[in-house]
């Protein structure tokens, strides 16, 4: 952790910003404690677990440890940016719809590494969207109505 | 016909309706309850019991948590308990209230009660124009009065919201941003992380505390004994200052771990404390040695063994506290927020309501992690930087390596069959260390760990045996099985040498693998279908109903082999909470002894259902976790460290780890609310180990069932 700090330029759910923060600073700390998106978490903060799962240039990133330098100016998606104004986005309402949660702290990394596969794959199978999920952790044991929700996510997509 | 619920503990503790239910003025209810929203949908349940009996939408009520300041005290949220306690409770306090309203209400609008109906918080005379709200009769106002217990709660059959579908209260507010205690932010809010030591009894000899204040945005640096912790600016100056501190710090390590390759063999040699445990309750009298009947046709005995399991919650426990002049305030994720201001208290030296408790959502716990903990270690940092909020958030190799386990059990079954192929004759006998360490005022001891490390260190209090019916090491020891002749005895084994505490299920889990299991084995020895020897020997209506269901709808096909197969396990919680029954079928890989999970089917019932969605959420979240701790979970350690300390050490099911499910509720209208949290913990081991011997013939009795265990029993 170097003195003194640079100014970094982060494109953040659709907002420019541009911050006093050292750009070695994880992402997953900027989101959350400068620009007060908390719903990316820190689970591990060892890349293990996929509970601050973030998109970056439309790829899913573990935040954790992901320099803020690294991002290189690509666009930055969090939970935060998926809703349209008042509109959730069809992952979060089908998420809701089928209460695919418990606890739900590990729900904002699961959403959006499901983002990032529905992205380049409308239509997943079951094995396909377990594999994309193979690295984000639930404890509370909701993968089956993840699973339901990923998919009706994804015919509402495709159609 | 409605069966009256029975006045519940909670209300006793708490009789003032104004504790419970408050007419607000602003169109809203707020129904207060101490017990916290682990993930397990209570608050919801809560929400829609106190809507039902109020005759008010689930939109205008807001459900206020345990906070030390106000609201009731119910102890902690553990043991299935809290729809029953607390549940029963908010539908009393909620009954006497709509009851008091429509006398005010009789009066105001010159109508009989009897002519009186409520809908949404609205009170009309029928026949006649005339209506007054809740809000304009009593908002703001006191009940200033006990709950009595003699208004009538509703039938269930006049339920609109309670057994009905509907959603979770919370669940949006954290499907769309940070909505848990570790995402609050205060003005001037600091970051903290602790240094725990690298094993239980290790002692810091040297750290370099002068080069740690020097880093960046370093505010404090607390030493105390062995307790290191340090506060900065920034979350990431806390995380390197902490690094840095530790890699300056030298300890002084002790070997006080058993050798983890015999780990049973030395729970059995142990000291140990036994009771006989008699309808599920243990007797302070000697243990009665067993003597196998005269009669027995056939006698079997097997041993069956759990390793130390970690709850391994997905968010590192968090505690966010401030020391604003003489009020040290803690947001915590604990469960008994009201047990650990008190141990907290203790441990500084201080008067309780020197402190105050506010529970803030965290991440699922699955009884006593490291939530406890932390608050008081967010408490020693707050109290190092007055008036600046300190977030505290442990690091994941903390939280792995310092919380308290479900304890190892070693649990032997010893049985024999009559001339009619039934049970004549049971013996169970069950081992482990203490299931009870959650925090409370224990006079010169603690079960905080920072209590242990400071300088002036706290003792962990000794074990005691817990003596109510189905705690702990007993629970679910007492099968529910009608056997003629039946000893159970629970042995509590002394030396604890890993930190243990409650995980969910409790005693169930290995009592429930190893009964369940046993059963196969006892139906295999008499050649007697699995699911036709539970029913030879199951008294209870409900559970015979139960039973006969599972079996239909999983297309029950009994010891059929060849790499795959069908297993099925059942238990009543407690013997008095929700029942469940699980059949899995799997597939084995012969030459990997790789298990694959392919399909569970669980059945349960919970008397009257509240919220059936989060009914099954329960049950099905319990299986999983449960396949987790059965297929791939054992605390590893060596002679002085534990050294299961991230996800890779000690791996968890994963997405294409998890089979299909499917769940089918017996509902019971009127009967009384049964917990349903835990059900499936005890059933999920079993029904595994029983489809393993049905597509192998390979009986395992050993967890977890990783793929070496499998292949050496081939």
């Amino acid at each position: 952790m170097a003195e003194p700090q640079h100014g970094v330029e982060l494109r953040v759910n659709g907002e420019l910003h541009r911050l006093e923060v050292d750009p070695s600073t994880p992402l997953l700390y900027v989101l959350r404690n400068d620009l007060g998106l908390r719903a990316a978490k820190l689970g591990c903060g060892l890349e293990q677990c996929g509970a601050c799962s973030v998109l970056v240039g439309g790829e899913a990133v573990l935040a954790c440890n992901f320099p803020i330098g690294r991002v290189d100016g690509r666009e930055v998606l969090t939970l935060e940016g998926l809703a349209e104004g008042d509109a959730l986005h069809p992952l979060q309402r089908a998420f809701l719809e089928e209460q695919a949660a418990q606890c739900a702290y590990c729900v904002p990394g699961i959403i959006m590494a499901a983002a990032a596969l529905l992205a380049w794959n409308d239509d997943p199978s079951d094995a396909e969207i377990r594999r994309a999920l193979a690295d984000n952790l639930c404890r509370c044991g909701a993968q089956p109505r993840m699973l339901r929700a990923v998919k009706r996510a994804a015919q509402e997509l495709g159609s | 016909m409605t069966e009256r619920a029975p006045l519940s503990p909670s209300l006793r503790g708490n009789p003032d309706l104004d504790t419970w239910i408050a007419i607000r003025t602003d169109g809203t209810v707020a129904i207060s309850t101490g017990k916290v929203e682990i993930g397990q949908g209570i608050v919801t349940a809560i929400a829609r019991i106190g809507a039902e009996e109020l005759d008010v939408s689930i939109e205008r009520v807001r459900v206020e948590s345990a906070d030390t300041a106000r609201g009731p005290n119910e102890g902690v949220t553990s043991g299935s308990n809290s729809v029953e306690h607390s549940g029963n409770a908010v539908r009393q306090a909620a009954a006497e209230a709509r009851q008091l309203l429509l006398e005010l209400a009789a009066e105001r609008l010159g109508a009989p009660l009897s002519a009186l109906e409520v809908e949404d918080g609205t009170v009309s005379a029928r026949g006649s124009d005339r209506s007054v709200t809740y809000w304009e009769l009593f908002g703001g106002r006191s009940f200033d009065r006990k709950v009595t217990g003699e208004a009538v709660p509703k039938p269930a059959e006049a339920y609109s919201i309670v057994g009905r579908p509907g959603a979770r209260i919370d669940l949006e507010a954290k499907l769309t941003g940070g909505a848990f205690l570790v995402d609050m932010t205060l003005p001037g809010m600091l970051f903290g992380r602790v240094a725990r030591p690298p094993s239980y009894r290790a002692e810091l000899l040297a750290v370099d505390e002068e080069a740690a204040r020097k880093l960046p945005g370093v505010v404090a640096v607390v030493r105390d004994g062995n307790f290191l912790g340090v506060v900065a600016e920034r979350e990431e100056q806390a995380v390197f200052a902490r690094e840095q501190l530790l890699d300056s710090a030298r300890w002084r390590e002790q070997e006080t771990l058993p050798p983890q390759d015999r780990l049973y063999e030395w729970l059995l040699e142990q000291p140990r404390e036994s009771y006989p445990v008699v309808d599920g309750v243990p007797e302070q009298r000697p243990v009665e040695p067993h003597e196998d009947p005269p009669d027995a046709a056939l006698t079997l005995e097997a041993t069956y063994c759990r390793p130390y399991h970690m709850h391994g919650s997905i968010g590192p426990s968090a505690a966010l506290a401030v020391q604003q002049h003489d009020m040290l305030t803690i947001w915590s994720h604990s469960q008994g927020i009201s047990v650990t201001r008190q141990a907290i208290a203790q441990a500084l030296g201080i008067a309780d309501d020197a402190i105050r408790l506010i529970h803030a959502d965290g991440p699922g716990c699955y009884g006593n992690n490291g939530a406890d903990d932390v608050t008081f270690d967010a408490a020693l940092l707050a109290r190092a930087v007055p008036g600046r909020p300190v977030m505290l958030s442990l690091t994941r190799q903390e939280e792995h390596t310092w919380e308290p386990y479900g304890p190892a059990m070693v649990v032997k079954l010893r049985g024999s069959l009559g001339a009619g192929a039934r049970v004549i004759d049971w013996s169970h006998e069950t081992f482990s260390n203490s299931h009870i360490g959650r925090p409370r005022a224990f006079g010169e001891q603690s079960q905080l760990a920072a209590a242990w490390l400071r300088a002036e260190p706290m003792q962990r209090p000794e074990p005691r045996a817990m003596l109510f019916s189905h705690v702990g090491i007993h629970r679910n020891a007492d099968p529910l099985y009608a056997f003629p002749a039946k000893r159970v005895v629970k042995h509590l084994v002394k030396p604890t040498p890993l930190r243990t505490s409650s995980l969910r299920g409790l005693g169930a889990y290995a009592n429930v693998f190893a009964i369940e299991s046993f059963m196969d084995e006892l139906a295999h020895a008499a050649d007697v279908d699995p699911v036709e020897f539970r029913l030879r020997h199951l008294r209870d209506r409900r559970a015979r109903e139960l039973v006969e269901t599972a079996a239909e709808r999983s297309g029950w096909r009994g010891p059929a082999g060849e790499g795959r197969g069908q297993g099925f396990g059942f238990a009543r919680y407690k013997n008095s909470a929700a029942y469940a029954a699980v059949v899995v079928e799997l597939e084995v890989d012969r030459e990997t002894g790789e298990i694959r999970l392919l399909r569970a089917l669980i059945a349960g019932d919970a008397g009257q259902v509240v919220d059936p969605d989060g009914l099954v959420n329960q049950l099905e979240g319990g299986f999983v976790q449960a396949a987790s701790w059965t297929l791939k979970e054992e605390v590893r350690f060596d002679r002085t460290r534990i050294t299961s300390c991230d996800w890779e050490s000690y791996p968890i099911l994963s997405f294409p780890e998890v089979p299909e499910v499917e769940t089918v509720v017996l509902e019971r209208p009127g009967a009384p609310f049964l917990g349903v949290g835990e059900a499936t913990q005890g059933p999920t081991p079993a029904a595994i180990a029983n489809a393993i011997f049905h597509a192998t013939g390979a009986r395992l009795r050993t967890l977890p069932f990783t793929p070496d265990r499998v292949r050496a029993a081939l």
